[in-house]
This record gives C-alpha cells, sequence and structure tokens, in this order.
C-alpha cells in the first residue's frame, strides 16, 4: 500500500502522527508556538475515527496530570507544550518519573528564559536532558529536525516511553513545529484493546480483579530503605537507556577536519553550513544528536580523530549541549560555542564564519 | 459477655469490609479518617464493583489511602486528583472512579483542579474531607480554617484582614452546573456515619447516570492538629465547625 504524502506543519504532522499511533488521550493548553497540535486534534474528531480522547485542560498542570491519569490505566496519553508551560508540566513529568509511567511529552521550544519570545529557541536543553522537574530522574529524549521526524518520533516516543515505563520526551523547537515539508505519513495503527492492556501492561490501574493484588501507581515510599532501593532500580533503567538507545546521524565526518555538532533545527543549518564549506575547500562534518538523552557521547568521542583540530557547538542557547560534548570529547581538543539567542536563527554562512573565527582562525 | 464471646461470629452486628486491608491505619486515634474509609469501601463492596472502581489518593493525610483501600488506586501530585479522575473516567468510562482529598489539597493548591474538573461535569465522585486544618504536616492554617481559629502558621487565630476568609468550596462548586449531587457530612456520631454513608452510596451510584460530579464533603476532627483530646475535638467541631459548615445536602438531582 503506498504510504500517504502530505504538506503539513511541524506542529500538524505530531498531531497526525499521534492520531496514527493509536493514542488514547491528548491533554494538551495552548500556548505558541504549538497551539497547531490541540486545534488540528480538536478539527479532526479522532473520537469518532479511533476512540482517541482528546481534551483541553484548564492549565498545563492539569493536562500533565490527565496523562499521569490516563497513563496510570495502561493507555497511550501524549501531551504538548511550549517551553514555559513545559516548566508547569515538570512536576507531573517528575511524578511520571517516579511512579514508572509511560507517556509522551512534546516540547515545541521558544526562547526564554521567563514568557521569553514566542520564536524558536533550544533554551530548554538543560531541562530536558537533566532533569527539570525535582528528583533523581532522567527521560529520553528525541530531538526531530524535520516535520518527518516530527511525525515519526511520536510511535517511536510511545515504543520506548512502554519499553522502560518512562516519560519521554520530543523536544522539537518553533522553526520545525511552524515550518511546513512534505511528510510520509505511516498508517493508522490500532490502539490497544482493554485486554491487550491487561496483558502488556499487569501494573496498570485497570480495576482490581480476583486474580491479582491491587495495583498501586504511587512515587512516595516513606520507607528510605525502600525508597532507596526504587531510585537504584530507576537508575539501572537509565543506564539501560543509554546502552541501548543511543540514536545519532552524521554528515561527512569520514574525512572531517572540523566538527559541528548541533541537533534538530540548528542541524538542519549547520547540513547546509557543511555544503558551503566543502565548496569551499575546509572539510567539516558535522554529528547531529537524535537522542538528547542519552547522549551519543561515545560517537563524538569516536568520531573526534586525530585529523580532527577542533569543533564548533552550534546551538540556540548560551550553551548547554556543549557540556555533553566537552565531557564526550575530553580535554585536548578545542570546544566553542556559536548560539543565536531570543528567537534569532544562525545562518549558515554565520556559522562558516564562526568556525573560521573561533576554530580554525583561533 | 466476655469479649471472646462478643467477638464470635454469631454475635457480630457489624464486621470489618473485605475492601479495607487488614493493616493498622496511619490515621491517629480518633481522627474521621478510618470511618470514611471505611465507608467508601463498604460502598464499593455492597455494590460489587470492586473490579470497576479506581481510586485517587492525595497528598496529605490520606496520601497513603492505597495502602488501606483493596482497589487499584493512583496517588496524585498534591491538589491534582481531579485531573487524574478526569483522564482516568474519559479512557475508561464504564469504571466508577473517586477521589479521596483533604481541605488543603482540594481547597487550596487544587482549587482549579478542582473547580473546572466539576466546571467540565466529569462523572466522577469526590469525597472531600474537611477538618480546617492541614494535618500531615502538623497543624498549618488550611483554606478551610475558621475565623479566630489557631493553627501554626496563624498562632493568635486566623485574621481574616490579613489571611483572608474560610472557602467554603462546597457551595462554591454547588453553584457550577457540571455538578450534579452536593452535600456536607460529618461521621461524629453513629447518625451521621449513616447519613454519610447513604451519601457517599448515592454519589456512586450517580456514576450510572453520567450527570456529573457527585461532591460529598466530610466535615471532620483533626484531634492532633487541634491539639485536643479526640472527644474534645468532636465537641469542639459540633460548637465551632458545624455552625460555619452546616450539614446537609447543598444541592440535589431535581429530576
Amino acid at each position: 500500500m503506498m504510504k500517504e504524502l502530505r504538506l503539513m506543519k511541524g506542529n500538524e504532522a505530531v498531531a497526525e502522527a499521534a492520531i496514527r499511533a493509536g493514542a488514547d488521550g491528548y491533554f494538551g493548553y495552548p500556548i505558541t508556538p504549538q497551539s497547531e497540535i490541540l486545534e488540528y486534534l480538536m478539527a479532526e474528531r479522532p473520537f469518532e475515527k479511533t476512540g482517541m480522547v482528546v481534551l483541553q485542560a484548564e492549565s498545563e498542570v492539569a493536562a500533565i496530570n490527565m496523562v499521569y491519569g490516563g497513563a496510570s490505566c495502561g493507555k497511550k496519553c501524549i501531551t504538548s507544550s511550549s517551553s514555559p508551560g513545559i516548566s508547569l508540566k515538570m512536576e507531573g513529568i517528575s511524578y511520571m518519573a517516579g511512579a514508572e509511567l509511560p507517556c509522551v511529552i512534546v516540547n515545541v521550544v521558544r526562547g526564554g528564559p521567563g514568557l521569553g519570545t514566542i520564536q524558536p529557541g533550544q533554551s530548554d536543553y538543560f531541562q530536558a536532558t537533566k532533569g527539570g522537574g525535582h528528583g533523581d530522574y532522567r527521560m529520553i529524549v528525541l530531538a526531530p529536525a524535520s516535520v518527518q521526524e516530527s511525525a515519526d518520533f511520536v510511535p517511536l516516543g510511545f515504543e520506548l516511553a512502554f519499553k522502560y515505563r518512562n516519560p519521554v520526551m520530543i523536544l522539537t523547537d518553533g522553526v520545525i513545529g511552524q515550518m511546513m515539508e512534505k511528510v510520509e505519513l505511516f498508517e493508522q495503527r490500532p490502539r490497544s484493546t482493554q485486554e491487550e492492556i491487561i496483558k502488556n501492561s499487569p501494573w496498570a490501574t485497570t480495576g482490581k480483579t480476583p486474580d491479582r493484588e491491587r495495583n498501586i501507581i504511587t512515587s512516595l515510599d516513606l520507607d528510605s530503605s525502600k525508597q532507596e532501593k526504587h531510585v537504584i532500580k530507576l537508575r539501572d533503567k537509565f543506564r539501560k537507556m543509554e546502552e541501548n538507545e543511543v540514536r545519532y546521524e552524521t554528515f561527512q565526518c569520514e574525512d572531517a577536519e572540523y566538527l559541528l555538532v548541533a541537533f534538530g533545527s540548528s542541524a538542519r543549518i549547520c547540513q547546509k553550513a557543511v555544503d558551503i564549506a566543502r565548496a569551499k575547500g575546509i572539510k567539516v562534518g558535522l554529528i547531529r544528536p537524535i537522542t538528547l538523552f542519552p547522549f551519543p557521547s561515545k560517537a563524538i568521542s569516536d568520531l573526534t580523530t586525530d585529523k580532527v583540530k577542533g569543533i564548533l557547538v552550534v546551538e540556540m542557547n548560551l550553551g548547554q549541549m556543549i557540556e555533553d560534548v566537552k565531557l564526550a570529547v575530553g580535554k585536548g581538543v578545542k570546544v566553542e560555542h556559536y548560539g543565536r539567542y531570543g528567537g534569532i536563527i544562525p545562518t549558515p554562512e554565520e556559522t562558516i564564519e564562526m568556525l573560521q573565527q573561533k576554530i580554525i582562525g583561533g | 459477655m466476655t469479649r471472646e464471646e462478643i467477638i464470635k461470629p454469631e454475635n457480630l452486628v457489624y464486621k470489618r469490609t473485605n475492601l479495607l486491608v487488614d493493616r493498622a491505619l496511619s490515621y491517629c486515634p480518633g481522627c474521621g479518617h478510618g470511618t470514611v474509609h471505611r465507608l467508601v469501601m463498604e460502598t464499593i463492596e455492597e455494590m460489587g464493583i470492586q473490579a470497576e472502581t479506581i481510586g485517587i489518593a492525595p497528598v496529605g493525610c490520606a496520601v497513603l489511602a492505597y495502602e488501606f483501600m483493596d482497589i487499584d488506586m493512583q496517588q496524585a501530585a498534591h491538589g491534582r486528583a481531579p485531573a487524574l479522575a478526569t483522564a482516568v473516567k474519559r479512557l475508561m468510562p464504564e469504571k466508577y472512579v473517586f477521589t479521596y482529598q483533604g481541605d488543603g489539597d482540594l481547597a487550596a493548591i487544587g482549587t482549579a483542579e478542582t473547580i473546572h474538573a466539576c466546571n467540565r461535569g466529569e462523572n466522577i465522585t469526590i469525597i472531600f474531607i474537611n477538618n480546617g486544618i492541614y494535618g500531615m504536616t502538623g497543624g498549618q492554617m488550611a483554606p478551610t480554617t475558621l475565623p479566630g481559629m489557631r493553627a501554626s502558621t496563624c498562632p493568635y487565630g486566623r485574621d481574616t484582614v490579613t489571611m483572608g476568609n474560610p472557602l467554603k468550596i462546597t457551595e462554591l462548586v454547588a453553584t457550577l452546573p457540571g455538578t450534579y449531587y452536593v452535600t456536607r457530612q460529618a461521621v461524629h456520631t453513629p447518625g451521621n456515619v449513616r447519613k454519610t454513608k447513604k451519601a457517599i452510596r448515592k454519589a456512586f451510584e450517580n456514576q450510572k447516570l453520567k450527570k456529573g460530579v457527585s461532591f460529598v464533603e466530610v466535615v471532620s476532627n483533626c484531634n492532633s492538629g487541634w491539639k485536643m483530646t479526640p472527644v474534645a475535638s468532636n465537641q469542639w467541631m459540633v460548637d465551632n465547625m458545624l455552625p460555619f459548615y452546616p450539614l446537609g445536602d447543598i444541592k440535589v438531582p431535581t429530576e
């Protein structure tokens, strides 16, 4: 069967992918630049097609807690927001990580801090990858660089979330959310039946039947020794993610003397920068982390061969992922940052200029 | 009659419901939580809906409610129980869903979730224990603390000029079109226990009618937080809480 091709906004692609992935529920609250996700779902009326529940919550706090309630029942639930809204969701995300609940959270990042701007940013990298909410937890963070990936990462996100019983974040931004591209949509997948949920998620609160003990979803244990065991169990899970779920892409790194490291829309810009630089005879390659946690540290370390004279990390923030890049390559390799802020998007030409200034000439 | 004779099955007029887990409650002796737990579980047992019921526990003294209730339960972040319940009911409309919340949880940090779940008319049951104080954290002022009433964060008594007025959230939610049945009860006497039981039963049965929120406030004592004996605290409740929070139905279905 032919796959369906459409011209869609990144936000619309996320919404359509949620329906097609067989999501049971979307709970969200409008905020620029991601409101099209909720708008699209409301307009599409998936309740009539697949039975998927779509609800506009009274706040981001309520929305993520609706996701908590739904996920506790073993349902595939998704929410989306943008930076200030994600800060509000952090309470719920921490609780979900603590209670080991699967869900997909889409963050269409805008420049911050505070109310910031409605223009794109990548300044939520720390929040997404280093915690954000309270306590010792991690979540898998997928960073799409295209509308196609925005769609594809929704079912992938659900798969990983259920595999590890942990929240998964799709960290995109206002560029990818708002731009239109061709997207090849995957076929509609069925929602899980109640029998499948009971079989595949035996921990879920589906109603206590005589054949099992009651199921309790909680992140609380007042007994410190049990709480410590729980945290160690979570740590082991996060280590498994680091072993198994690293995803990245490389462009022209084979003979590279200089490396660019960038994710999401910055990586799209850097791809163009690589082409321009190569035309000028500068041997540049690009590494694009797809999972920001787990971070492709080993891949970056391995690609930093003896030939590599320096690395430029390009981000739409003050320098956040650069810390992980520096940890990956260790001392002795020059690692510099090029960032634009407040909703300003770096250009390929600026990127090459910065590479020449900070790395080649620096 | 000796104790051994009294507890013989043929002499028992009342027994622990099977759905209340056989373990010591974490509540202070004299607290109303234990009684209300029993009433909720009795209701579920009598209706035969153990496999169809999902409960949502709050933050506060009842945070461990799931340890005592033999049903599937979720523990919510502070105040968020109505949001969880909304999703559970929307995604599994055939189930019975209830939240069990105290005054700090429901009427302070969770006011937004409470009002909006009620206003949307979610087809759920909310059990609200109002003892006018934060029990678990050690007796601080609650939104429902009475004027002049002492608490650790209003040691000279609640001054309504600087600390605001007690929030009659039950009357407030009764004004919302999404609520179907709103009542205020207490469990300090056997007669009141029976009335509360009836109210809880009605609140659960209302879910079959799919008409919206059933909201049952239970005015309760907090002998530890109020720093009184259980008997004195119940008397204090009758003398002070009940005039401010009068018992009875506030909104009953018109059909």
